[in-house]
């Protein structure tokens, strides 16, 4: 069907998920299956004296109890790091084991200690509680500020002062030198919170090993299954990687908690294959909380210098970054790669230098979560203008205007080359935020704050914008930047000898719409009918290769691997159709699903084509039978995305209640496939970005029990708790991939939070307030307003 | 998620219920609409060995008006209450109360009995209860006794229930003359239970108050009447600044609830304004 990018089609995936029919990790029940139940420390930090298990070992149902030691006895390595980041001396980053079963020590509340294998979940959660563990509890440490300190506990002998690495980035001789002679610095201190990421289809994990051909399945709720082979094969289990099949079904949400591989997925492997039958273990709502890996959690100093104009001249940032108890499979890329190098925002700074050092605390470990270190820069460039703006008497907008990096389309004019290692692709900021500003009617909207501040009302007016870098990645800038793996996509087109085509993709769906959106570009480029085509991803037996979903790559990455076959196809089927039409291949043209000879009516349709093909009785001399083609596609540089936000509160200052009225979002995500699959997008991450502003933060008490690990006690975003969005776009074509498109799974996130938070300290303007930390919840606005900290 | 192992009963009659408690002792646990008791169940906070399912007893699920009383049988789901027109009409508060509770799914499934006898702290029930001077009626082997809702809550999920009796009915006192009634709630933002609730009831005769009732669930360990605040209203016009002055006293002496979401002083601080939008609206419903 031509002409159907750009079209809303409705999602083909929603009908098995709206009746019910969505076919899940916990779904599957293999023959023989068995049900594994985890036993978790209660303690954050405790040695582990003794592990009694005769009486539950005797009991109704139970197979197998494994501990730590006998994970350790059969020399299991710990479940990898995906990416090394280096100290500034060049050192290597500390990089303790993380064990599938801890033997000596449990370093988070939650930390794995044994598993309990029995032949009902019931059983095996009745045999649980019989196991005796004698614990020593120790003293934890929690925050990472705390962490760097002396004496402070540690969390791996070997890891003086709990610090895994010190990076930096940018140039700090220039930065300093000319945060020296800048007019006015705007300091910012504050803490990007820990979030807890919450898919709704808790993490689930099968292992099956079959022995009679000696090969293992693995099914894991994972955006990543092909990457959870690798790991698990080469670092973890030391198996070959032909023997082992990893299926992916359809996954509930992952918002990055489900990229990583997890202790889980290995140990049921192992263990299915020490008992011989399937092993299930599926993650309760507490253990979800307590470890999927939790996201942020940054402890920050960050100063901008502006000149008498109000110009940017530096940027200085300091960031603790809490990496929890162990480094899960992207951890230190967050807060250096994907955070370090975003500081540039849409601005010319000149001069920039940041400074972060990843710790380890007695807390759940900490990786990528919607935005992954994108929010974490763009909170702190947009908190720090906002403030700026309200120090220096000036509106907010007019010193982004002011700032803003002019347009370039990566064609007629070159990528933007940062001052922090990326090359941005293409841009033009001022539309955005011009957009956005009529959007929700800002001159009219500052008349009525001011009308209504005579009048006690507190209406607040907050700003973002936001630049990311998606489609991740070009594999050699990657390399080089530490990543343990190339960061490329696959895709196989098989073109049906009736004119039907599969295609196979390494990019995996966890809830983004895939089967949707890369049908229509199959369907438009080879002018069939969407029903025509079939999307096949998450199972490591049926696609060549994945690189996996996050970071919003599946469309710029996945999709162009896909167009590099389609290409293939189209090129191969030119030669037959040329064969066919006894014409030359050169006065062929290729639209509405047929080959037609130029200024003719002669014409062969892409259903004959793909049958002769596979029918060749009469076909190129010298050709290949068949139409069936594998690509890899490995970007040339990441994408780079950007929007204007605009926020509307309203803050009762009785309560400290804050009224999100309106959120009008424009944002460029490139050339768009499926507009309301984007507007969907952008929907949820709006969502979950103001969920960070005002409602969500995991809390850990002194001794690192995490003490809101439910939903009675953690805040999540609802319906009710927000306005209806309003969303419009701008289009800046990404120049280097062939669809022109640049990913929308993040932006929403990003932009969001700093414009509720600007918008509320707006509000609080008349108070001489200038910061308040997120939440921004009603009991901190209240004592803010009341000056009562 | 899954509880431990244990029997299930279904009773058909209370006499039935109370029987399987008997025999059983304080090895049985009542389950009404089960939405505070299933989830404690499942983490294993609860764990009875013996379930008897009282949701089904006929005799337990009504809501009447009887001798300037309303009845309300104790398996009344707060759905009924909610959308009871002779609740709205009578003692609209109580209509606000049940509106205010959990989501669409736990007022269909959660009883006004079970929500008492569980006795939360932050549940919305026992300021209406204290507020309107309810009284409940309480069954076990030896018959039927009577208690107040004053009596009724002793503490944090304690209550003066015994082992083997069931709450039957809740009695409400309809009210009198020219009262209006309201319930005020600033929810807790991940339960949806009350941080502070505020049940008030506004008597006026002559133009002053005559009568006020203010009761706070959430506040404290348990629901209280506040009497500082219906003492200085008491004898004054409802207006806007007597009501101010006297929300002000409001929780003064209590023994104040902290956490995560609301420290002592900000809960404090809640139950003023609460009060003050509780008696407000009290005065507009007059």
């Amino acid at each position: 069907m031509t002409n159907i990018i750009g079209k809303s089609v409705k999602r083909v995936e929603d009908k098995r998920f709206i009746t019910g029919k969505g076919r899940y990790t916990d779904d599957i029940v293999l023959p023989g299956m068995l049900y594994a139940q985890i036993i978790r420390s209660h303690y954050a930090h405790a040695k582990i004296l003794n592990i009694d298990t005769s009486e539950a070992e005797v009991m109704e149902g139970v197979i197998a109890i494994f501990t730590g030691k006998d994970i350790a006895e059969a020399g299991i390595n710990g479940v990898p790091c995906g990416w090394q980041v280096d100290f500034k001396n060049g050192d290597t980053m500390k990089e303790p084991p993380h064990p599938l079963l801890v033997a000596d020590k449990t370093r988070y509340m939650g930390d794995s200690v044994a598993v309990v294998i029995a032949e009902s979940k019931a059983l095996a959660k009745d045999a649980a509680e019989m196991v005796k563990i004698d614990y020593e509890p120790l003293e934890a440490v929690v925050h990472a500020e705390e962490a760097v300190e002396e004496g402070a506990p540690l969390v791996h002998e070997d890891v003086p002062n709990n610090i895994s690495f010190d990076w930096e980035l940018g140039d700090r001789e220039k930065t300093n030198q000319a945060m020296a002679q800048a007019d006015h610095i705007t300091t910012l201190e504050f803490v990007n919170q820990r979030l807890i990421p919450n898919a709704i289809e808790p993490r689930s994990a099968i292992g099956d090993y079959d022995s009679t051909n000696d090969k293992y399945t693995l099914y894991t709720s994972s955006q990543n299954p092909h990457l959870i082979r690798l790991l698990m094969c080469a670092f973890v289990l030391g198996i070959p990687e032909h023997k082992v099949r990893v299926v992916s079904p359809d996954v509930g949400g992952g918002f990055g908690s489900k990229i990583f591989h997890y202790t889980e997925e290995a140990l049921m492997t192992w263990c299915s294959r020490q008992i011989g039958k399937p092993v299930k273990w599926t993650a309760e709502r507490s253990e979800s909380f307590m470890t999927d890996c939790h996201g942020r959690d940054h402890v920050t100093k960050a100063q901008m210098g502006f000149d008498k104009e109000g110009n940017i001249v530096g940027l200085r940032v300091k960031t603790f970054a809490n990496l929890g108890a162990y480094l899960s499979t992207f951890g230190p890329c967050v807060p250096t790669y994907l955070h370090g190098t975003l500081l540039q925002g849409l601005y010319t700074t000149p001069a920039i230098h940041v400074d972060v050092t990843g710790v380890f605390t007695h807390t759940t470990p900490v990786d990528a979560y919607r935005g992954a270190g994108r929010p974490e820069a763009t909170y702190l460039l947009e908190r720090l203008i906002d403030k700026a703006a309200l120090e220096m008497d000036v509106d907010p907008a007019a010193l982004r205007f002011k700032n803003f990096i002019p347009p370039f389309d990566g064609v007629n004019q070159p990528g933007y080359q940062t001052q922090v290692a990326l090359q941005y692709d293409s841009g033009n900021y001022e539309p955005v935020l011009r957009r956005a500003m009529d959007m929700v009617g800002y001159q009219e909207l500052r008349q009525e704050q001011a009308q209504g501040r005579e009048n006690g009302k507190l209406l607040g007016i907050g700003i973002s914008t936001y630049i990311e870098a998606c489609g991740i990645a070009p594999s050699a800038v990657v390399g080089a930047l530490g990543a343990r793996a190339g960061l490329y996509e696959s895709a196989q087109v098989r073109v049906q000898p009736t004119g039907k085509v599969s295609v196979y993709v390494g990019s995996h769906s966890h809830g983004q719409g895939h089967e949707t959106t890369f049908a229509q570009i199959v369907a438009d480029k080879f002018g069939i009918a969407m029903e025509d085509v079939e999307i096949i991803h998450g199972d490591s037996e049926s696609v060549a290769f994945g690189m996996g979903t996050y970071g919003s790559r599946s469309l710029a990455v996945g999709g162009s691997a896909i167009m590099k076959g389609i290409e293939k196809v189209i090129e191969k089927g030119a030669k037959i159709a040329a064969h066919k039409l006894e014409a030359s291949k050169d006065d062929l043209q290729f639209e509405d699903g047929k080959w037609t000879v130029k200024g003719t009516d002669k014409s062969i349709s892409f259903g004959d084509v793909a049958l002769t093909a596979y029918v060749p009785h009469n076909y190129p001399e010298g050709l290949e039978p068949g139409m069936d083609f594998a690509s890899f596609y490995d970007p040339a540089n990441f994408t780079y995305p950007f929007g204007a936000h605009i926020a509307v509160v309203e803050v009762d200052t009785e309560t400290g209640k804050v009224d999100l009225k309106k959120f009008v979002a424009c944002d460029d995500v490139g050339n768009v496939i499926n507009p309301m699959i984007v507007d969907g997008q952008i929907h949820g991450g709006l969502v979950q970005g103001i969920g960070q502003a005002l409602f969500e933060g995991a809390i850990y008490d002194e001794s690192g029990q995490l003490i809101n690990g439910s939903y009675m006690d953690y805040t999540m975003p609802r319906a009710d708790d927000l306005p209806s969005f309003e969303t419009d776009r701008t289009v800046t074509p990404c120049p280097h991939n062939p669809l022109g498109v640049k990913g929308a799974g993040e932006a929403g996130t990003i932009g969001a939070t700093p414009a509720v938070v600007n918008a509320v300290i707006d509000a609080l303007a008349p108070f001489g307030i200038k910061d308040l930390e997120m939440p921004v919840t009603p009991e901190k606005v209240w004592k803010a307003i009341h000056n009562n900290p | 998620m899954i509880p431990s192992k244990f029997d299930y009963e279904r009773a058909n009659t209370i006499d039935e219920a109370i029987k399987y408690l008997v025999e059983y002792g304080d090895e049985a646990k009542l389950l009404a609409g089960g939405h505070s008791l299933l989830p404690a169940m499942k983490l294993r906070l609860n764990n009875p060995v013996k379930l008897v399912d009282i949701n089904r007893i006929p005799e337990l699920k009504y809501i009447k008006e009887e001798d300037d009383t309303i009845c309300i049988g104790a398996a009344t789901t707060h759905y009924e209450i909610e959308s009871s027109e002779l609740i709205k009409g009578k003692i609209s508060m109580l209509s606000q109360i049940a509106g205010s509770i959990g989501d669409v799914q736990v007022r269909n499934m959660g009883t006004i009995g079970g929500s008492l006898a569980h006795a939360d702290p932050a549940a919305d029930w026992p300021a209406g209860m204290l507020a309107t001077d309810a009284v409940l009626v309480l069954k076990g082997p030896d018959g039927l006794r009577t208690i107040n809702a004053h009596d009724f809550f002793l503490g944090l999920y304690t209550t003066s229930l015994a082992e083997n009796e069931i709450i039957t009915e809740i009695r409400i006192p309809i009210p009198h003359g020219n009262t209006g009634t309201a319930y005020t709630k600033c929810m807790q933002p991940a339960s949806r239970f009350a941080l502070v609730g505020c049940a008030a009831i506004i008597s006026k005769n002559n133009g002053l108050c005559d009568n006020v009732k203010l009761a706070f669930t959430g506040v404290s360990a348990n629901a209280f009447r506040d009497a500082a605040v219906e003492e200085a209203l008491t004898g004054h016009a409802p207006d806007v600044d007597n009501i101010t002055i006297a929300a002000e006293k409001a929780a003064l002496d209590a023994d104040v609830l902290s956490d995560h979401f609301a420290s002592e002083d900000y809960r404090r601080h809640l139950a003023k304004v609460y009060a003050k939008r509780a008696l407000m609206e009290a005065a507009d419903n007059l």
